[in-house]
C-alpha cells in the first residue's frame, strides 16, 4: 500500500495549481440559490474554462476531447480543484459523468460526434429521466410509454425528480418500447429539451430550491436515430453507465465536507458552543468518520484501478457518508442553537450554509438508489445473505 | 497512491489467517484462560516464531524489517482469531526489551493513573511497559487477581501504582511513535473483532431457519449486518491509510507529525465504533443464543471494551482529534 504519489502525478498537481490559482482569482461572483439561468451560465462557463485547459473529461477518452487520464490524477484534480474552491460540477454532473460516458461507449459515430464535445465544452448541458411516479428503486417498472411511428419514436408519460431539466439541453431517458418485458422492453433514448410536448412543473426540495422537476411528457417526437444501443436493450445500456464508476464520484462532496466540519469547529468556538465537552466529543468522532472515509475513497479508487469496478464498495461508501453527515448535521444543530433557526445569516462567522447543508444531507440516503436498497446491495451481494423474496 | 493490499501482504494475511484457524480454536481459548495470566507461553513462543512481535524491527535486529501497515495486516488477523494476551505492549516493547521480539518475556503495559489500578494478564507478564512521561520498563508488582473479569480471556489484577518500581526509562525520543503504533494496532486488532463479528452472525443469519426461511433475507437483520459490514470496512481502510502515512513519514517528512496521531487516533475512534456496532448486531442475531456463554458473540464485544480501555482509554483518542479542530 502507498498513499505518495509519482513525480509525474505530482508535476500534473503543481501545473493545476498554477493553473488553478489564475483562473480561479478571475471568477465571476457566484449566482443566488435558485437563479437556475445564471447557475447555468456559471457551471458551463467554468466548464468551458477546464476544457480549453484540457482538464475537462479526465476520464474520458482522448478521441472524444478527454484527458484520458489515471484515476489517480483525477483524483489529484478533484482534491485540488476542492482545496482551492473551485466550482463544482453543478448542472454538468449528468452530461460529464452519465450521459456523456454512455454515448462513449454504446452511442452510434454520428451520435459521438454531436454530442461529446459539446458536452465536454459545457455547450450541452443534460439531466436524467429516469425515474417515475411509479417507478423509483424499482426502476425497470417504469411506464413511459415510446411507440413507432416511422422514423420517430412517439413518447408519453411521466417523469420525475428530474435535476436539472429546466435548464438542459438535451434528457437521457429510459423509455418503455415493449410492455411484455419488464427489463427487457427498456430503451435509453436522447431526447432534445425544445421538443414539442414536454412540460415541466419545478418541484421545490426541502431546503426551499427548485432543483428538480416533474416532466410530462405529451406525444413527444423523437427520431429514430436517437436511440442509444438497440431497441429494447436500454436496462443494459444504462446498467454499463454505472459500472464506468471510478470511485471519484463523492471525492469534492467528501473533501468539502471535511472543511465544513472544521469550519463548524471555528463556528463553536467563536459562537461559545466549544466550551461544551459533549459538543467537542462529538464533533470529533465525526471528523475521525469522514477521515476513514476519505481513506475508504482513496482504496475504492485503487481497487477499480485494478479489476475495473469498486464491487460494492460504491454502496458502503454512500452508507458511511450519510451516516457522517447525519452526525454533522445533528452537531451543527447544538453549535448553532437558535441561529440555526434561520436558513442563512451566520453573517461573518462562516463561508457555509451549515444549516442549508444539514438539511441536503437528508437527500444522500435517498437520491441515486435509497439506503436501503444500497443494504440490500451489500447484504446479498457482499454477505451473500438470501434474498427476501425473488423481485422481478 | 494505492490504498489496496499488494501480493506480500495478501501472503502474509493468508499465512496468518491459515495459522490462527487451525491453532486458534474456541476449545483452545478456553484452555488458554485457564493459564496463568491467561497466556499460553508455548502459543506465545509459536506467535513469535511467525514474526509477530518482531515484524517491524529491521532484519539486522533479527526482526522481518516490514512496515506499521504490515503491523495492522497481522493485527487485524489476531483480532479476527481472538487471541488474547498482551499482544499490543509485547510489540511495542520488542524493540527494547530483551527477550520481547522472541517471544520469551511477556510484557505488559499499565497507564499510569489513580492509585488503585486494574492491569491485565498480570499474572503472565515478565516485564511492564509502565506509561507516562518518561516512559519505564519496570518488574511486575504483586497485585489480587479479580475472580470475575469482564472478558473472561483477559484476567485483571488490582495493583497498587506504589508498589510499581521506577524501573528503566524508555528512550524519550520513541515516546510519540510508539504511542502512535499502539493505537494503530488496537484499532486494527479492533476491526479484527468487527469482521469476525460480521462473519459469525452472517453463517448463523443463513444457516438459522425461522418462519420456513433464513433468517438473513429478512431485510430486518440483513440491515443491521450490512451496517456493520461497511462500518468493518471502512474503519479497515482508516487504519490503512493511517499506518501507511505513518510508514511513509518515516521514510520523508510528507505529514506535519502531529497529523500522524490524528490520523493514529481517528483510525482508532472508527475502528472501535465499528467493533461496538458488530458485536452487537452479532449478538442480536443470534437471537436468544447471542445472550448465552456458549456462542463468542460476547467476547468479541467484551474484548472491544479492553481495548477501549487501553493507552488512556478511548476519551484520549477524541481528546487528540478535538484538539487539532
Ligand atoms: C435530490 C434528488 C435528485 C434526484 N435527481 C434525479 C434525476 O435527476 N433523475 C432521475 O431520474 N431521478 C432522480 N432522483 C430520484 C431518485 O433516484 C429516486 O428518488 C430514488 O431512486 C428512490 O425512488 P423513489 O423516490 O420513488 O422512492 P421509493 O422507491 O418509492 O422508495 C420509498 C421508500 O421505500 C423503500 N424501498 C423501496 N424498495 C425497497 C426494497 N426493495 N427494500 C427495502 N426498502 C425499499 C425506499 O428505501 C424508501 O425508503 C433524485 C432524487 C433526489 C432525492
Amino acid at each position: 500500500m502507498r498513499l505518495r504519489s509519482t513525480p509525474a502525478e505530482e508535476a500534473f498537481r503543481s501545473e493545476l495549481r498554477e493553473w488553478l490559482g489564475v483562473h480561479l482569482a478571475q471568477l465571476p461572483a457566484h449566482p443566488a440559490a435558485d437563479d437556475w439561468p445564471a447557475q447555468r451560465e456559471y457551471d458551463t462557463a467554468w466548464q468551458r474554462q477546464l476544457f480549453d485547459a484540457a482538464y475537462a473529461g479526465m476520464a474520458w477518452p482522448k478521441a472524444y476531447g478527454g484527458r484520458e487520464s489515471t484515476a489517480n490524477e483525477e483524483l489529484i484534480f478533484l482534491e485540488e480543484t476542492e482545496r482551492a474552491g473551485a466550482p463544482y460540477i453543478g448542472c454538468n454532473f449528468v452530461g460529464t459523468l452519465h450521459a456523456g460516458p454512455t454515448i462513449a461507449a454504446e452511442g452510434t459515430a454520428e451520435q459521438k460526434e454531436r454530442h461529446l464535445r459539446p458536452i465536454l465544452r459545457g455547450d450541452h448541458v443534460w439531466c436524467q429521466g429516469f425515474s417515475e411516479p411509479e417507478a423509483g428503486s424499482d426502476l425497470a417498472s417504469l411506464r413511459t410509454r415510446a411507440v413507432r411511428d416511422g422514423d420517430h419514436y412517439v413518447v408519453t408519460g411521466q417523469k420525475i425528480w428530474t435535476s436539472h431539466a429546466h435548464v438542459a439541453d438535451y434528457c437521457e431517458m429510459l423509455v418503455r418500447t415493449d410492455p411484455d418485458s419488464k427489463h427487457g422492453g427498456i430503451s435509453w433514448l436522447i431526447m432534445p429539451m425544445d421538443s414539442p410536448g414536454i412540460e415541466l412543473r419545478p418541484l421545490r426540495t426541502l431546503t426551499g430550491v427548485s432543483e428538480f422537476n416533474e416532466m410530462f411528457l405529451d406525444e413527444v417526437r423523437i427520431p429514430v436515430e436517437n436511440l442509444v444501443g438497440a431497441e429494447n436493450d436500454g436496462w443494459r445500456v444504462a446498467m454499463v453507465t454505472f459500472s464506468f464508476e471510478r470511485g471519484t464520484a463523492f471525492v469534492s462532496e467528501l473533501l468539502g465536507s471535511m472543511v465544513m466540519a472544521r469550519d463548524l469547529a471555528e463556528v463553536a468556538k467563536a459562537m461559545g458552543a466549544w466550551d461544551d465537552q459533549s459538543i467537542r466529543r462529538d464533533l470529533a468522532i465525526v471528523v475521525a468518520e469522514l477521515e476513514s472515509l476519505w481513506a475508504y475513497t482513496k482504496r475504492n479508487i485503487s481497487t477499480a484501478a485494478k479489476t475495473g469496478t469498486t464491487g460494492v464498495g460504491g454502496s458502503i461508501f454512500k452508507l458511511g457518508y450519510h451516516d457522517a453527515r447525519l452526525h454533522l448535521a445533528d452537531v451543527t444543530t447544538r453549535v448553532l442553537a437558535r441561529h440555526g433557526l434561520a436558513l442563512d445569516d451566520l453573517g461573518t462567522l462562516s463561508r457555509f450554509d451549515h444549516v442549508e447543508r444539514s438539511l441536503y444531507a437528508l437527500s444522500l440516503s435517498i437520491a441515486a438508489g435509497t439506503s436501503q436498497i444500497q443494504r440490500n446491495i451489500v447484504g446479498e451481494r457482499l454477505l451473500g445473505l438470501p434474498k427476501e423474496r425473488a423481485w422481478t | 497512491m494505492d490504498l489496496t493490499l499488494d501480493d506480500g501482504q495478501l501472503a502474509l494475511q493468508e499465512e496468518l489467517r491459515r495459522f490462527l484457524t487451525n491453532e486458534m480454536t474456541p476449545e483452545r481459548r478456553r484452555a488458554m484462560s485457564a493459564e496463568p495470566g491467561g497466556v499460553d507461553r508455548a502459543f506465545w513462543l509459536r506467535l513469535a516464531e511467525m514474526g509477530v512481535f518482531s515484524l517491524t524491527l529491521s532484519e539486522a535486529a533479527g526482526g522481518v524489517g516490514l512496515g506499521i501497515d504490515d503491523a495492522t495486516i497481522v493485527f487485524e488477523e489476531l483480532g479476527r482469531a481472538l487471541v488474547p494476551g498482551p499482544l499490543v505492549a509485547t510489540f511495542l516493547a520488542a524493540g527494547f526489551v530483551d527477550g520481547a521480539a522472541d517471544g520469551t518475556i511477556v510484557v505488559g503495559a499499565v497507564d499510569r493513573g489513580p492509585e488503585d489500578l486494574v492491569v491485565e494478564h498480570l499474572e503472565a507478564l515478565d516485564r511492564i511497559l509502565w506509561s507516562g512521561d518518561p516512559a519505564t520498563v519496570t518488574d511486575v508488582p504483586r497485585g489480587r487477581l479479580i475472580t470475575r473479569p469482564l472478558d473472561p480471556t483477559t484476567p485483571v489484577s488490582h495493583v497498587r501504582a506504589t508498589d510499581i518500581g521506577p524501573g528503566d526509562t524508555v528512550d524519550p525520543a520513541l515516546r510519540d511513535g510508539l504511542l502512535r503504533h499502539a493505537s494503530l494496532l488496537v484499532a486494527a486488532f479492533q476491526v479484527g473483532l468487527a469482521q469476525a463479528a460480521v462473519d459469525l452472525a452472517t453463517d448463523y443469519a443463513k444457516s438459522r431457519q425461522q418462519f420456513g426461511r433464513a433468517i438473513g433475507s429478512f431485510q430486518a437483520l440483513k440491515h443491521l449486518l450490512a451496517d456493520a459490514a461497511a462500518a468493518t470496512d471502512i474503519a479497515r481502510a482508516g487504519v490503512h491509510a493511517a499506518a501507511v502515512a505513518i510508514n511513509e513519514h518515516d521514510d520523508a517528512d510528507v505529514e506535519p507529525v502531529a497529523r500522524l496521531d490524528v490520523l493514529a487516533a481517528g483510525a482508532r475512534i472508527v475502528a472501535s465504533r465499528a467493533a461496538h456496532v458488530a458485536a452487537t448486531t452479532c449478538i442480536q442475531v443470534h437471537g436468544g443464543m447471542g445472550y448465552t456463554w456458549e456462542v463468542e458473540a460476547h467476547l468479541l464485544l467484551k474484548r472491544s471494551m479492553v481495548l477501549d480501555q487501553s493507552l488512556g482509554g478511548i476519551a484520549s483518542a477524541e481528546r487528540t482529534v478535538e484538539e487539532s479542530l
